[in-house]
């Protein structure tokens, strides 16, 4: 398979960043970029990163059931990730979270049914000064309170 | 850009280019003194380099609080492998956002600190290990890095000093653990985080099995200071043996929450109120973390401290990553540890079996003594395994869910038999099997 002219120019580069010998620590950069691009790492998508960097399925499975971050399903189209670690936790991030899946009507690691939304409770997302704090994808939200999550919710559900 | 207001107390050394127009670009770095310490470094030996780092009692601004200087000094420089210099931007301690901030706002001071190493050490490769959750810093610093290509401070003989350096950045994807160094290296060649047993340490076998300087982004983000103020004026910023500011992420029950730049040694009482503002809603300070989730908290009559390394040390617990979280009177100490462990648990690698189990065995028996299911042995039992977890892992993180841990319970107690009590008087429920 191949990617998008953008996502496989950025490969080349990549693998050129290591040493000779080395290109397989490329591999979770290549990872997280291509299921940015793809949604998720198919097998389709992991059997042709170990193509690329000659290694076996396995070597490549262990790293992606590693990694938090890294997902063989798909996501919704806005992936909300809520903060319930220490910081966020004294100032209501679990009935932030609570409101979420309610809101959503999913459960923590659920899509919803028309793809739009995916839910996952996260570890420290380094916003611990300004939080309670969230991701959607990879975009922060601070300060966020239970009105701006109800806003978020509904104004992302009018983003097609 | 900035997400709080700064307080008029702070020394602005690494953080005084927050806020100004461009901040982001070389020619607003190269214009408010960037590169000034670098070309003084480039006029010193190697060993003046590392001596002058010594002089300024820098400590690694990742936790663990080791000189840097010294650090540097065990790089084997007549080894005939390859160096490298890798930053740690995997910041992930539970309290802690302030190398976010430093990477967003002034991306050239780290590249400047990493060259200094580079010349200290003769690296010619860097990495950038940035968390996969950072992904606009990725962005920030790669173009930022573009920058210096372009013109001239990244590549072949940096501004004539006859050091050919190359930095990329690297994205992690997700763990912990991979905040830990040798799990990290590991983690840049392309494996799953685990870390690696010790010795060889990171100076002598680090990435790629190369002498290896590897540094957290604040770390050093302080090394053009140095070279730019002189040693022994950044180490007078400081106290004795802690030269320098510190970035504080002040976070929890306080009514100015932000990341400010102090000296280090600076109260943390007045930091709560001064700083910070005091505790929200005037309510009372009943305790404090003072840098990140893995430091053994501080009751409220405890705070009366420095924050200094070998201060808050003696006090019992550890400066850390700088990650000041603040609880009041109101703050449930059971649900804080059983969050807490339940994050230890979640990011613990699973290679060695303290740790894999400990946090796990942990987090159940929190459960269920916040659950108010838990037996009145419980609270012994969270102790004493918490103390068999001490020192009996491969790396910190089994400390650092136990030290924590061991000092809930100690300090607070009354909290959790208060928890035992009502249970006991609600049911005679005692199926609950770990």
């Amino acid at each position: 398979m191949t990617f998008s002219p953008e996502l496989e120019a950025k490969f080349e580069k990549l693998v050129k960043n290591y040493p000779e010998g080395r290109e397989r620590a490329a591999l979770i950069p290549m990872l997280l970029f291509a299921q940015d691009e793809v949604g998720s790492l198919t097998r389709e998508v992991v059997e042709e990163i170990a193509r690329r960097l000659s290694l076996s399925l396995l070597e490549v499975e262990e790293v992606v059931s590693y990694y938090s971050m890294l997902t063989t399903k798909p996501r919704g189209k806005h992936h909300i990730q809520i903060c319930t670690n220490i910081s966020c936790l004294l100032l209501g991030a679990d009935r932030l979270f609570e409101q979420a899946k309610q809101k959503l009507g999913i459960e923590a690691g659920g899509v919803t049914p028309d793809g739009q939304f995916s839910l996952e409770e996260v570890e420290c997302i380094g916003a611990c000064s300004w939080g309670p704090a969230l991701q959607v994808n990879y975009d922060y939200h601070h300060h966020v309170t239970p009105e701006k999550l109800d806003k978020l919710i509904e104004d992302l559900r009018k983003v097609q | 850009m900035l997400y709080n207001e700064p307080s008029e107390l702070e020394v602005k050394v690494l953080t005084r280019r927050f806020g100004l127009e461009n901040s982001q670009s070389l020619d607003t770095y190269l214009a408010t003194e960037g590169y000034e310490g670098f070309r003084k470094a480039m006029e010193m030996s190697p060993e003046e380099i590392i001596e002058e780092v010594k002089a300024s009692n820098l400590r690694g601004r990742g936790g663990a609080g080791f000189p840097t200087g010294m650090k540097w000094g065990f790089v084997p420089r007549d080894s005939d492998k390859p160096k490298y210099i890798v930053v740690n931007a995997d910041e992930g301690e539970p309290g802690t956002c302030k190398d976010r901030v430093l990477m967003e706002n002034d991306p050239h001071q780290l590249l400047e600190g990493m060259a200094i190493a580079a010349l200290a050490v003769g690296a010619r490769r860097g990495y950038i290990y940035i968390r996969g959750e950072y992904r606009y810093l990725i962005e920030i610093m790669d173009r930022a890095i573009e920058e210096q290509y372009r013109k001239g401070y990244l590549g072949k003989n940096i501004l004539g000093s006859g050091l050919d350096f190359d930095v990329s950045t690297h994205t992690g994807a997700g763990s912990y653990e991979c905040g830990e160094e040798s799990a990290l290296l590991e983690s840049l060649e392309g494996k799953r985080g685990q870390p690696r047993i010790r010795p060889p340490f990171p100076a002598v076998s680090g990435a790629f099995q190369c002498p290896t300087v590897l540094n957290n982004v604040e770390t050093f983000c302080n090394v053009p200071a140095i070279f730019r103020m002189g040693a022994r004026a950044y180490a007078e910023l400081g106290t004795p043996r802690n030269g320098g500011t510190r970035l504080f992420c002040l976070s929890g029950h306080i009514n100015k929450p932000g990341v400010y730049e102090l000296p280090m040694g600076f109260n943390l009482l007045r930091m709560i109120e001064e700083v910070g503002g005091g505790v929200r809603g005037g309510k009372k300070l009943k305790a404090v973390i003072p840098g990140g989730s893995s430091c053994p908290v501080l009751k409220a009559e405890e705070c009366d401290v420095a924050m200094d390394f070998d201060s808050v040390a003696k006090a019992g617990s550890m400066l850390g990553s700088g990650g000041v979280v603040v609880m009041d009177e109101t703050t449930d100490i059971v649900k804080v540890a059983l969050r807490l462990m339940a994050f230890y648990a979640h990011e613990s690698c699973g290679w060695c079996v303290p740790c894999r189990e400990g946090t796990l065995w942990l987090k159940k028996l929190l459960a269920r003594v916040d659950a108010g299911e838990g037996k009145p042995s419980d609270i012994d039992l969270i102790g004493e395994l918490a103390e068999n977890m001490l020192g009996h892992t491969f790396c910190p993180l089994g400390d650092a869910a136990a030290m924590p841990t061991i000092s809930y319970v100690k300090k607070f107690r009354e909290e959790f038999e208060e928890r035992l009590r009502k249970a006991s008087e609600a049911a005679e429920s005692d199926l609950v099997v770990l």
